[in-house]
């Protein structure tokens, strides 16, 4: 029987699936979270329009859709730039590389920074999370995702610092890769939330 | 079994992977699917302004504009696309049981019932 090659760190690699395992073990990992944040999306929406007291959407609370709008695209765009970091150092582009990964990050601090004012506001207009149903399905729903791109803002701002320290070369460029699918996967599950938490909304 | 030959890129795994990578999106073509998701971004802002104009086809249509970003993200920027299929399989699976579980849920109280 032939045997995979090993990696640096001993342990071989190439499965019997044909596929990569530490990005088959990324794949797996973001089906998990489709289904962590689709229980709490289906928990939003189940509660909408059930609070019995406090402000909710269409009685005495309403979104601010333009402000989050602007905050949607500022995600987006950071999906952008995440994918160029990776086509820059699959062509050898390390300062490509470091510009687009830094970029993201910060696409990723204006966003949850935004999120976190948005927080604030709502809190001012008497909704928290012990408020009511509205409240505790949105900021358990909004503030899982706020921190998981807050860990993918970590994530990146590693890969700079090792991208700095050029440790990161098109040979392993799946370090890129990996974090570029967990950014996506947390950029794709707020396009699910604007929609279906604040575009949903009452009028 | 034989193998392909192996190369210094842990992802190829063989001659299927490899030739499933070529044909990614360059730079410029992830910028055009960057400017069609904001593009459809605003437009889903412009609907939910006329949403009273719009009537029940609103809902159903900010569904299919935002389940359409979500298939644009999935397959160009995480290249769903381009790579194996067993990715595809092992992403839509999460999404399904999510989906699955989710209409469970609203059948046990009742939504679907008149």
């Amino acid at each position: 029987m032939q045997h995979a090659e090993p990696l640096d760190h001993g342990v071989a690699e190439t499965p019997s699936l044909g596929v990569d395992n530490r990005k088959l073990l990324m794949w797996l990992f973001l089906g998990s979270e489709a289904m962590f944040f689709g229980s709490l999306i289906a928990t939003y929406l189940l509660y909408r329009g059930k609070s019995v007291s406090g402000p909710f959407p269409g009685h005495g609370f309403e979104y601010n859709i333009p402000y989050t709008s602007v905050s949607s695209f500022v995600l987006l765009m950071s999906s952008l730039t995440m994918v160029l970091a990776l086509a820059a150092i699959q062509r050898g582009d390390q300062r490509g590389l470091r510009t687009w990964l830094l970029a993201t990050a910060m696409l990723g601090l204006v966003f949850v920074g935004g999120q976190a004012f948005e927080f604030t506001s709502f809190v001012e207009k008497g909704v928290t999370i012990h408020t009511n149903v509205f409240g505790s399905s949105f900021f358990t729903l909004t503030g899982f995702h706020g921190a998981h791109v807050t860990v993918g803002i970590v994530i990146l701002l590693s890969l700079f610092v090792m991208a700095l320290r050029g440790r990161i070369t098109p040979e392993n460029s799946l370090t890129i890769e990996l974090a570029g699918l967990y950014w996506h996967f947390v950029d794709v599950v707020w396009i699910l939330i604007f929609t279906l938490v604040y575009l949903y909304s009452a009028h | 079994m034989s193998h392909a030959p192996q190369t210094s890129d842990p992802t190829q795994g063989g001659t299927s992977a490899a030739a499933r990578h070529v044909g990614h999106p360059g730079a410029k073509e992830y910028v055009v699917i960057a400017v069609i998701l904001a593009v459809v971004t605003a437009i889903e802002v412009g609907v939910y302004y006329i949403q009273g104009q719009l009537g029940p086809v609103y809902k159903p249509m900010l569904a299919i504009l935002s389940i359409g970003k979500f298939a644009m993200v999935a397959m160009f920027f995480m290249h769903l696309k381009f790579d194996s299929r067993f990715f595809s399989l092992v992403f839509v699976t999460g999404i399904l049981v999510a989906v699955a579980v989710f209409v469970v849920f609203l059948s046990m109280i009742r939504v679907f019932f008149v």
